[in-house]
């Protein structure tokens, strides 16, 4: 099997399998999530792929009421806001994901540090079928 | 250990100009960028020939985008009538302008030319709150975009790191908005020239007359506890939290030190400058600074010779409340998670004992982004040279002051002391 690059190309098309999907370096085992295809710690090309189990906490979120056009195509704006989350997966390495199953009108009840599990969001945006990375609760 | 660097020569600022900040639109980017030229002429006491600058370097970050208009380096030197001297734009976000200060002190520095023209500007109220946060959200980087982050998104995520590693909340975000709207009305240059009380007052007084009942307001906080008045953009940051929508231009004249008396007595040197460049919110060490910030500042300590102490004022980029907040440790003027509460005890307060934004910061002064890094420039140099009218800092004998200036998502940070001597 031809080995597939280690880029932001291929992370999305992983994302679309319902796969989570990092590089780890095999000279000194940096891992990286999303992934780099040159390791930064001890610059090796030397990657292979890493499926994380798709848990983790929340580290820093926001709730948007002024939404950019890709994201009003989907529905969302000033009365319809959502929630975008950076999250501390428990392999360690953090991304940055939509935050679902939670309200955004009540950004009070969102804890810092809350379990979350993976959850892929496939959605139409215009005439293309997207996936976009997410977290729920636990 | 890493030597500290050195310019090849030193490089002082001779004048500068600003054109008033604002939404204008029956002026463009030329009208604006002529504005700050104009007054830039005249602040240069002994005079200068223009034809005697080597070259532009012009700070733009995306009217490209904004203007559907590229290749601004040109256009300006022409307008100002350098032409055919050699142009150039730097682009590194909210940062582009600092950028250009700093490329036209290294040409001066490294002896390749003596006089040069700095300046930015921007072009941005022509476009619907939603096209400029697309815009804007041009300069997050990727993944940050995907996952729908906003510029004001990723500021409020920062926020909620923040206020949960160190048990600070919204009300200590309020401090830094009423601080900068109770400086802005000091300058003439602000385009919200406006405290936070009058603005609450003023509403009160139109909400009376149009519905027959007031707010019972006490406070400048509950003004901005209250949603109505408020409303959220990003959560946490709410509409009184973020920087506005702006057009404007900036510009300062750079000659090598041996020439610069000139042009005036009392010329502006470079004491320090240092840049950064951030890895992307999800790959910092610790989402509750900014790693570019941290570094650009040790480069200008070092180079400089100074420490935070030594820092009488500063601006600090304030795109969003919670910026300055962070901002204010990563330079080192407070210790992390110490920022929130100086601050709400009026440290950095016009008469505290730091100083900070007294410009009114992007919050008030507005950021017309490509502009932003030479016109808080701007301020440190009519602070240092006693001009500031209303909101020079009582402190007197200001000899050292400083301005930070952060682009993206703090994917480039610049840090630049400046002293007069
Ligand atoms: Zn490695």
């Amino acid at each position: 099997m031809e080995e597939k690059s280690f880029s932001d190309i291929t992370y999305e098309q992983y994302l679309k399998e319902e796969k989570l999907m990092g590089s780890r370096c095999t000279e000194c085992e940096a891992a990286y999530v999303p992934p780099r295809s040159i390791c930064v710690q001890c610059f090796s090309s030397d990657m292979e792929w890493v499926e994380m189990k798709g848990t983790g906490r929340l580290a820093a979120f926001t709730c948007i009421t002024i939404a950019p056009p890709f994201m009003i195509a989907q529905g969302y704006n000033r009365k319809n806001p959502y929630i975008s989350g950076v999250v501390e997966l428990e392999e360690g390495g953090r991304v940055d994901a939509r935050i679902e199953g939670l309200d955004p009108n009540k950004p009070e009840d969102i804890k810092v540090g809350m379990p979350l599990k993976v959850k892929y969001l496939h959605t139409e945006v215009g005439d293309k079928e997207e996936t976009f990375l997410a977290f729920e609760p636990l | 250990m890493k030597k500290n660097r050195k310019l090849g020569r030193g490089v002082a600022i001779v004048g500068a100009g600003m054109s008033k900040f604002g939404m204008f639109r029956d002026k463009d980017s030329k009208d604006l960028f002529a504005d700050a030229f104009r007054e830039l002429i005249v602040s240069v006491d002994k005079g200068f020939d223009p034809k005697d600058v080597d070259a532009l370097y012009l700070g733009n970050f995306s009217n490209d985008y904004f203007m559907h208009q590229a290749h601004w380096g040109p256009i300006i030197s022409d307008l100002v009538g350098i032409a055919p001297k050699p142009a150039t734009r730097t682009e590194g976000a909210c940062a582009s302008s600092a950028l250009a200060f700093r490329e036209g002190v290294f040409a001066i520095a490294s002896g390749f030319y003596d006089m040069v023209l700095v300046g930015g500007v921007e072009e941005m109220s022509k476009r619907t709150t939603e096209e400029v946060a697309e815009g804007l959200a041009l300069a997050t980087v990727p993944y940050e975009g995907r996952a729908g982050f906003t510029f004001p998104g990723v500021f409020g995520a920062v926020a909620t790191a923040y206020f949960a590693k160190y048990g600070a909340h919204r009300e200590h975000l309020m401090n830094i908005t009423i601080k900068s709207h109770n400086n802005a009305p000091l300058n003439p240059k602000a385009q919200f020239p406006v405290t936070i009380a009058d603005l609450m007052n003023k509403k009160k007084e139109s909400l009376q007359k149009r519905e027959g009942a007031a707010p019972d307001w006490q406070t400048e906080k509950d003004f901005l506890a209250d949603a109505r008045a408020n409303p959220v953009v990003a959560w946490p940051m709410h509409l009184f939290d973020c920087c506005p929508i702006s057009d404007g231009a900036s510009c300062m004249l750079l000659v090598a030190e041996e020439i610069a008396r000139n042009f005036t007595d009392d010329p502006i040197f470079v004491a320090g400058l240092g840049q950064g460049s951030g890895r992307g919110f999800h790959a910092s060490d610790d989402l509750t600074y900014f790693e570019a910030t941290r570094y650009a500042a040790r480069e200008a300590y070092g180079m400089s010779g100074l420490t935070p102490d030594d820092i009488q004022f500063s601006e600090v980029h304030d795109c969003f409340s919670i910026a300055e907040l962070v901002h204010v440790e990563d330079l080192g003027f407070f210790k992390p998670g110490q920022g929130y509460k100086a601050i709400a005890d009026g440290a950095t307060r016009l008469d505290g004992i730091k100083p900070i934004n007294t410009s009114g910061g992007l919050k008030c002064k507005g950021h017309p982004v490509g502009a932003t890094g030479i016109s808080q420039l701007y301020e440190v140099w009519t602070q240092l040279r006693g001009l500031a009218g209303a909101r020079q800092v009582p402190a007197g004998d200001l000899r050292i002051g400083a301005a930070h200036n952060l682009g993206g998502t703090g994917g480039t940070c610049t840090f630049t002391i400046l002293e007069r001597k």
